[in-house]
């Protein structure tokens, strides 16, 4: 008997026998002979659970994670604070254990948090119906496509060469899908730059602030989008929405974006949420669940998943899209992060975050041998250029417990000199001295040119 | 009526936006130590918005007991019995929640260079090899985020693979006892759905099949056992058909649950095998994902798998022996390309690995017999009660891991429908079954009690059945108007779909 299964001997006799077969063995009978696995699958035997923890436990030390080292890592996921309270409450049976709820009335705790979620979300995005959530960032871009795609039904995209290089590669993995294909707009000084549009755009998609960090322009963009008649999508980052503009102010028609800086963990990439915004004429096609009010029978106040036809279980081949499972749990997180900063609080952190990587950015653009890539305003992420090879100079911060950020040459080949910083509330003053200290010498020690600043 | 498991608090119904109060706060920011510079000159006025985002102003303890009284208007499955056929509800091992937390999984960052991502990396590759040997299929890829995701990933793997070869292929065939969300990828992937029927056995209709079989047709979907709960006793002529016309058979891993270490996809001859993490192995469900979705597939599918793919690599012998690493490898041509951001749901490939070293080969092999037992003791006992006069099993056969009922008779004679018998359950403290699913049962029940359930569970459940019945027969309103002692009773759904409020006024 394993620990999670509860067959007695008796009890395995009694119900062989209230089935009236012999052995477990009968009730695989529908199995063909030749299909039958005759021997065990090679896996390692079970263990005990003291076991399996000191194995995860090893495996987990075997990571370098950010407890483990002063990291400026960021590139579409931060390492921000996560209050003790989310642990508290998502790891609580009643919101963890539960199916989607298909039964609203002993589902309303779930319910109620989708539909606080999704005002909290329209509220940050300025757009009025925001689904309960989709996978993540890059795949919500995709969803977004595709929802272009049935408004529009013309051949291409068109994207910023600044949105994630992962949403741009789901997107085109997912156009494939359609006949459809992915072009790129330009970038100048850091800020996206749109190409004449013709009619068979279906879309125009920017991010903001933009993979560079960059807080791009958003009105001209959606103008120049509508103009031709395209929608305009913009993937956003949730936290800098305190202060920025809301996308659907700008003239967004659908707003999406990674929800991972609110609340959720860093995971090695997973599972945080995507989130998924749009207008009201667009409502009927918006993925995945929508929690909705409504009354009982008795006039009380409930919530229930609604609009249901636009989905697979319902509408099946003419559904908007195929997702069923999302991530509900982490947009709980979510929500309960972003009451917890509040109305106030979330403009402190991010101001904070700006005035910190203010100070970050201009501390390190006066060392000899480092630029900015761009002069352009940012929130809490920048990319500097390095007259030194890159590979040298994060080694040597890693010597020092330093990880000075994300190489961008990875995914913009013209930029192999290139490094990707991300300041969140959790990098403190000295912490970024001790950066620009140890980056400085690095660079220092392994300068390309002998030029020295003005 | 039973005892109340929810909270029913005077001000529960409160949003946490109707708690909000200006100047309430649970948030103290972290000291300001850098020089503060004036915001226009940071962040021009042109690109700010005109005011703070109206997000609830509340203190801490408000906080906590808004959501804890929230989540005790939740049913949950360590509450009680959740028998949602085609979900596997079964128990969450609390080990993985600690697991998963710990900080060299939870605090990894998902750009970390690989070299110092190790652990992680070797949790990923032991779980492919893991679910490779259990779906018979030698290639996995951990990145699809759920089952649907997934599927999405199979059906856009098959059109790379004919596109190789040249071929241009426009059809996907799909049972009519599918999963939803088998018809809406094949659109979503850009082919026609072509629905394949049931015969009298509940097996796919091979003649139906044969006959849609044709050259233009890319992939065969199937849910093997299907979701009637019934294996396909045809499986080995299905491959034959499918695979003759040059198509790919996919299988949808939904029901895994019922054949780990028994039989295996890759030995029916499935091309493509999506496995829902959340279902077989584990991952808490939670109240609607996360999930994990990954897919195993066969030597000729394998160039076309996601990029980033985790491969172990050996160094060059330095002093006789070669030093192993892990790897994320993007050097993959033919790959269809990324589905999303970075490599994966790694909290729940954690929790699902931590299961599997758990059970071992017996254990899952175990899973699985007293999956299939605990449905077919199910069945027996609801038979013996004389529940099958009303609700008789769609299909007259042992079952593997759960069984499809049909309420029609129970409608026809006790005036009571199947979505009636589902609400009062609810007042019983116990999950409904599916209802309405699969299609092609009338007034369809769906039923999968899963392996972690006691016999006395099983014995409450069927008591209970027969006692909701035995009540209908005297007073079907009871049953037609419940559930009574929820924290809300029957909502209007079509109300909220006619008039959607989607969020709060503020």
């Amino acid at each position: 008997m394993t620990r999670y299964t509860s067959v007695t001997d008796d009890d395995l006799r009694e119900m062989l026998a209230e089935i009236g077969v012999d052995s477990v063995d009968d009730l695989f009978a529908d199995i063909p002979g030749a299909l039958r696995l005759e021997r065990q699958l090679a896996l390692d035997p079970g263990r005990s659970e003291q076991e399996v923890y000191d194995e995860l436990r090893a495996l987990a030390q075997a990571n370098v994670s950010t407890e483990d080292e002063i990291s400026f890592l960021g590139g579409g996921m931060y390492d921000h604070y996560i209050p003790a309270m989310i642990d508290s409450i998502v790891q609580r049976s009643e919101f963890l254990t539960p199916y989607t709820p298909y039964q609203p009335e002993i589902s309303q705790g779930g319910l109620q948090a989708m539909f606080e979620y999704q005002t909290a979300i329209s509220e940050l995005t300025g757009l009025p119906v925001s689904n309960a959530s989709v996978y993540e960032g890059p795949s919500a871009v995709g969803a977004a496509g595709y929802v272009a795609k049935l408004e529009k039904g013309r051949r291409r995209f068109v994207v910023s060469p600044a949105l994630h290089p992962h949403s741009r590669e789901t997107l085109a993995t997912m156009a494939g899908g359609w006949g459809m294909e992915v072009v790129q707009a330009s970038l100048a000084g850091g800020l996206t730059e749109l190409p004449e549009l013709d009619e068979d755009v279906s879309a125009v998609i920017v991010q903001q602030p933009n993979f560079f960090g960059v807080v791009e322009d958003l009105e001209p963009l959606a103008a120049t989008a509508h103009a031709a008649g395209a929608l305009f999508i913009c993937a956003c980052d949730p936290l800098p929405l305190a202060l920025l503009k809301p996308p659907g102010e700008c003239g967004a028609d659908i707003a999406v974006g990674e929800g991972q800086s609110l609340g959720n963990r860093l995971d090695f990439g997973g599972p945080s949420f995507g989130f998924f915004a749009a207008t009201e004429a667009l409502m009927r096609r918006v993925p995945g669940r929508i929690a909705g009010e409504t009354k009982d029978v008795d006039g009380r106040r409930g919530f229930v998943l609604t609009l249901q036809t636009r989905e697979q279980h319902i509408r099946r081949e003419r559904a908007t899209s195929n997702i069923c499972t999302a991530q509900a749990l982490n947009a709980l997180a979510g929500v309960i992060y972003l009451s917890w900063l509040g109305r106030a609080g979330i403009v402190e952190l991010v101001e904070l975050m700006m005035q910190r990587t203010a100070y970050a950015r201009t501390r390190l653009a006066e060392l000899e041998g480092v630029s900015l890539l761009h002069d352009q305003p940012v929130i809490r992420e920048f990319a500097i250029r390095l007259d030194a090879p890159l590979e040298r100079v994060i080694a040597s911060c890693r010597e020092h417990g330093i990880n000075p950020g994300y190489p961008v040459g990875r995914d913009y080949p013209e930029l192999t000199d290139c490094l990707l910083v991300a300041i969140t509330e959790r990098r403190t003053r000295a912490q970024i001295d001790r950066l620009v200290e140890v980056l400085g010498a690095a660079v220092a020690a392994n300068r390309r040119s002998t030029e020295v600043k003005a | 009526m039973t005892a109340r498991w929810f909270s029913a608090a005077a001000d529960d119904e409160l949003t946490i936006f109707e708690r909000s109060k200006p100047g309430r706060r649970a948030f103290a920011p972290p000291e300001l130590d850098v020089p503060e510079r004036p915001l226009d000159e940071l962040l021009p006025a042109s690109r700010r918005r005109a005011q703070p985002p109206r997000l609830p102003e509340v203190a801490e303890p408000e906080i906590v007991r808004h959501y804890n009284r929230l989540s005790k208007r939740n049913f949950d499955l360590d509450t009680g019995f959740y028998p949602l056929g085609s979900c596997t509800m079964k128990y969450n091992p609390k080990l993985h929640e600690r697991v998963a937390a710990l900080p060299g999984h939870a605090k990894l960052h998902p750009l970390q260079d690989p070299a110092r991502a190790q652990g992680a990396l070797l949790l990923m590759w032991r779980l492919q090899e893991a679910l490779a040997e259990i779906s018979g299929l030698p290639h996995v890829s951990l990145q699809p985020s759920a089952g649907s995701h997934g599927e999405l990933t199979g059906v856009l793997l098959t059109r790379a693979f004919h596109e190789d070869r040249g071929e241009r292929r426009t059809k996907v065939l799909t049972p009519d006892t599918a999963h939803g969300t088998n018809p809406a990828t094949v659109t979503m992937a850009g082919y026609e759905v072509v629905k394949v029927g049931t015969d009298e056995h509940g097996n796919v209709d091979l003649e139906d099949l044969r006959a849609k079989a044709t050259e233009d047709v890319a992939c065969l979907m199937l849910t093997n056992p299907s979701t009637l709960g019934l294996f396909e006793t045809g499986i080995e002529e299905i491959e034959r058909i499918v695979h003759g016309v040059g198509a790919t058979l996919y299988y949808d891993g939904a029901n895994l649950n019922a054949i780990m270490g028994i039989c295996r996809p890759g030995d029916m001859g499935f091309d493509i095998v999506h496995f829902n993490l959340h279902k077989s192995f584990t991952q808490p469900h939670g109240g609607g994902g996360p999930g994990a979705g990954p897919v195993a597939v066969a030597d000729r599918i394998e160039p076309f798998l996601p990029r980033p793919q985790v491969v172990r690599r050996e160094s060059a012998p330095a002093n006789g022996a070669g030093r192993v690493h892990y790897d994320l490898d993007y050097d993959r041509p033919k790959s269809i390309g990324r589905l999303r951001g970075f490599q994966g749901n790694y909290g729940v490939f954690v929790r699902a690995y931590a299961y599997i070293r758990s059970l071992g080969a017996s254990g899952l092999r175990e899973v699985s017999e007293v999956a299939v037992l605990n449905a077919n003791y199910l069945l027996a006992r609801l038979r013996r009660a004389g529940v099958l006069e009303y609700l008789p099993a769609a299909y007259d056969r042992l079952c593997m891991h759960e069984f499809a009922l049909s309420g029609a008779p129970m409608k026809r004679e006790l005036q009571i429908k199947t979505l009636d018998l589902a609400k009062r359950l609810l007042d019983h403290g116990v999950h409904p079954p599916t209802v309405y699913f699969p299609l092609i049962v009338d007034e369809a029940l769906l039923i999968e009690p899963t392996e972690t359930e006691t016999r006395e569970t099983l014995d409450r459940f069927a008591e209970l059945v027969v006692q909701i019945l035995r009540e209908a027969r005297g007073d079907p309103e009871l049953a037609r108007q419940a559930p009574h002692s929820t924290p809300v009773r029957r909502l209007d759904e079509a109300a909220a779909a006619r008039r959607p409020v989607v969020r709060q006024a503020l």
